[in-house]
């Protein structure tokens, strides 16, 4: 609930009304003192008001005040437990989770799969399936009522034959009624069509809609809509439906005995490192973008190295000529999707501010405090941008010169 | 620009190319489909003089032959094609195809321009084939045939690269990521041929007579859903703006490098 004070004015005027059955006086002023006479402490009349003087408030209101606040503030709201006990049927769902959270994607087909199972008048439970570990603080409201949790060494890699083995093995065990993938390049889209193959099942893919017993899904990449019947296996898109909020969910662990056994074709030898200047600037992760206020390009080319940042510019360093039109951010230039944005020398445009919009977070190197840049960022510093990225630059030395040392301390203890 | 791949590849090895008649995004004429041709100017680099390009689908009209032309104009002297009809599946003659012809890799796209699109097709070669299937490749790095193996990069989102390891033979479908596609030559387009195989086997796809196709909707936007209980927290969040000025300004400038430092660190960048 909120913090916001409502007057109650019938409280008020009970407060003033001394003759009111329900009146209590604000407070005794006469006491008996310790000889037994009755006095009043003059002291304790009023209050202080704003302005340091002494008020005496006769009409009562102070005291409603008080009354009023306290009935406004309230405990937070516990949501309604979600229980399925005997379920009719059961919904699988195989989620990305990729670093073991739940993307809003997951959460959009866990809310699908939430619908699906509470749709007629049986009831289903959502199974989700977790490879890798989980590390989400909200499970609980995710829609989640039983699940399984594939926790091995394995499963650390890139593996899809065997999580698409395991998963043939649930859903021989589990019959699920539907199962549900998110249709996204972080696996689900991969694992989802390869249990389709293996299990012969004609999956709907891109699911954008369920209605009734029917769905539409994207076709020709992109072009065309198709209105097709339900199908057991669906890939759905991101924004297919709400995800669950109203409710809190058991999250049960179900402990099934699954060891499949396949032949693993495909061995991971791990990711490789990717110089940041080649990857496209609307997807890359973490970005260095240096505007008007850089004087000293080389060393902002030198700190983006130091980093491993992918270098971006805003529209007056492009134009003039410090960096190629490749790189501008901004309305005319790209979109960004950042994780992290650090604008150097950038005071902020809207046509740049609406570039960074998607950004999670923004720091800001500026030499003025009062700019937009710094209203928008996470995190700002103020001063000499060249200043800042030199001690920015001396402390990556300085903490690569540390990990060498533990590493040979390590190897000598 | 090209780097040469084909040093990599030892000798011997057999490529197959499936292609697609593609849609061009903004004149919607066909065209060749772009991951197709992705996969086509990746077998070029790798293999060259042992590459095979396969057409499943219907050549009467003059559209697809023309389409295929257009992927003879990257240096290709032939196209086979299997005379599928429309509203057909494609999956069973090129199945047929690829066991009779035993390539090593076989490469396509990650789904088709037209029709259904979902992108099934190289899983269900691989399924039946018993291959390996490696999705979104941006490149292969090498092929030892006497080893049995191949070193692919396979595209990941946000820009990286998985290098992978997979036994021979592979399917693998390649990614926007991949090298861009040579430009297609109109006397290359014109000396190829077209190579037409008779089609035995053919399985009519009976579910897609239920489903109906229209053009694509615009999506609904989602809407930030207020789910107030009081009617000044209805109030609130109708006129709220939202709060700027909650990041920490930091002055001293060895105090804002640690804090940026900081910040990379619990981001998980550095």
């Amino acid at each position: 609930m909120s913090d916001i004070f409502r007057r109650d004015p019938r409280a008020e005027w009970i407060a003033r009304n001394r003759l009111h059955p329900q009146h209590v006086p604000q407070e005794p002023l006469i006491l008996r003192g310790p000889t037994g006479l009755l006095r009043k402490n003059p002291h304790k009349i009023g209050f202080i008001g704003p302005n340091g003087i002494k008020r005496i408030d006769r009409t009562g209101a102070s005291h409603a005040n008080q009354q009023g606040r306290r009935a406004a503030k309230q405990v937070e709201v516990e949501l309604p437990l979600h229980q399925v006990d005997n379920p009719d049927f059961t919904i699988l769902v195989a989620v990305d989770a990729v670093g073991g959270r739940l993307s809003s994607h997951d959460r959009d087909t866990l809310g699908l799969a939430h619908t699906l199972a509470n749709k007629g008048d049986e009831k289903g439970a959502v199974v989700a399936v977790f490879f890798d570990d989980i590390t989400e603080e909200n499970l609980a409201t995710a829609g989640i009522d039983s699940l399984i949790h594939f926790d091995d060494k394995r499963y650390k890699s890139y593996n899809p034959e065997q999580r698409c083995a395991d998963l043939c093995e649930l859903v021989t065990v589990l019959r699920p009624k539907h199962i549900l993938l998110p249709d996204s390049i972080n696996g689900g889209a991969d694992l989802g069509r390869r249990l389709a193959a293996t299990m012969h099942i004609r999956p709907a893919c891109s699911v954008w809609k369920v209605t009734g017993d029917h769905l539409i899904c994207r076709g020709g990449a992109g072009k065309t809509d198709i209105t097709r019947p339900l199908s057991k296996l669906l890939l759905v898109m991101e924004e297919c439906s709400e995800p669950v909020s109203d409710t809190r969910h058991q999250n049960m662990p179900l402990s099934v005995d699954i060891n499949a056994q396949c032949q693993l074709k495909i061995q991971d030898l791990g990711n490789i490192s990717v110089d940041p200047n080649e990857i496209n600037l609307a997807e890359a992760g973490f970005i260095l973008s240096g505007g008007n206020g850089i004087v000293d390009w080389p060393k902002f080319h030198l700190a983006a190295k130091a980093l491993g940042a992918t270098e971006g510019a805003s529209r007056v360093a492009v134009d003039d000529g410090f960096m190629p039109r490749e790189r501008q951010v901004g309305a005319t230039g790209t979109w960004v999707t950042a994780k992290v944005y650090i604008a150097v020398g950038i005071s902020g445009a809207i046509q740049h501010m609406q570039g960074i919009a998607q950004c999670d977070k923004v720091v800001a190197i500026n030499s003025d405090d009062s700019c937009d840049m710094v209203k928008r960022a996470d995190l700002s510093a103020i001063g000499d941008s060249s200043e800042i990225l030199d001690e920015l630059l001396n402390l990556i030395q300085d903490n690569k010169g540390l990990t060498e040392q533990e590493k040979t301390e390590a190897k000598y203890a | 620009m090209h780097k040469d791949n084909s040093k990599n590849a030892s000798k011997n090895i057999k490529i197959s190319v499936l292609v697609s008649v593609g849609e061009h995004p903004l004149s919607a004429r066909p065209c060749r489909a772009e991951q197709d041709a992705r996969a086509l100017e990746l077998g070029l680099m790798l293999a060259p003089e042992n590459l095979q390009i396969v057409y499943a689908g219907t050549t009467s009209d003059s559209a697809a032959t023309a389409v295929l032309k257009e992927y003879m104009g990257m240096g290709i002297d032939q196209v086979e094609v299997l005379d599928v009809p429309p509203k057909t599946d494609v999956t069973l003659p090129l199945l047929e195809k690829l066991k009779q012809d035993c390539p090593d890799v076989v490469l396509t796209g990650m789904r088709a321009e037209n029709g259904e699109s979902s992108g099934m097709l190289p899983y269900l070669l691989s399924e039946q084939l018993k291959m390996a299937m490696v999705p979104a490749i941006s490149n292969i790095l090498s092929i030892d045939k006497t080893a049995g193996f191949a070193e692919v990069l396979q595209a990941l989102p946000r820009g990286q690269r998985r290098k992978v390891k997979v036994n021979l033979p592979f399917i693998a479908s390649v990614d926007m990521a991949a090298a861009a596609p040579r430009q297609s030559a109109y006397g290359s387009a014109m000396r190829g041929h077209l190579k037409i195989d008779p089609v035995t086997q053919t399985m009519h796809d009976a579910d897609q007579e239920q489903w109906q196709i229209s053009p694509a909707q615009a999506r609904p936007k989602r809407l930030k859903i207020v789910k107030a209980k009081t009617a000044a927290d209805r109030f609130k969040a109708a006129t709220a703006k939202v709060q700027g000025g909650s990041g920490k300004v930091i002055y001293d400038n060895k105090e804002s490098a640690e804090a940026i430092l900081k910040l990379l660190k619990d981001e998980k960048i550095l």
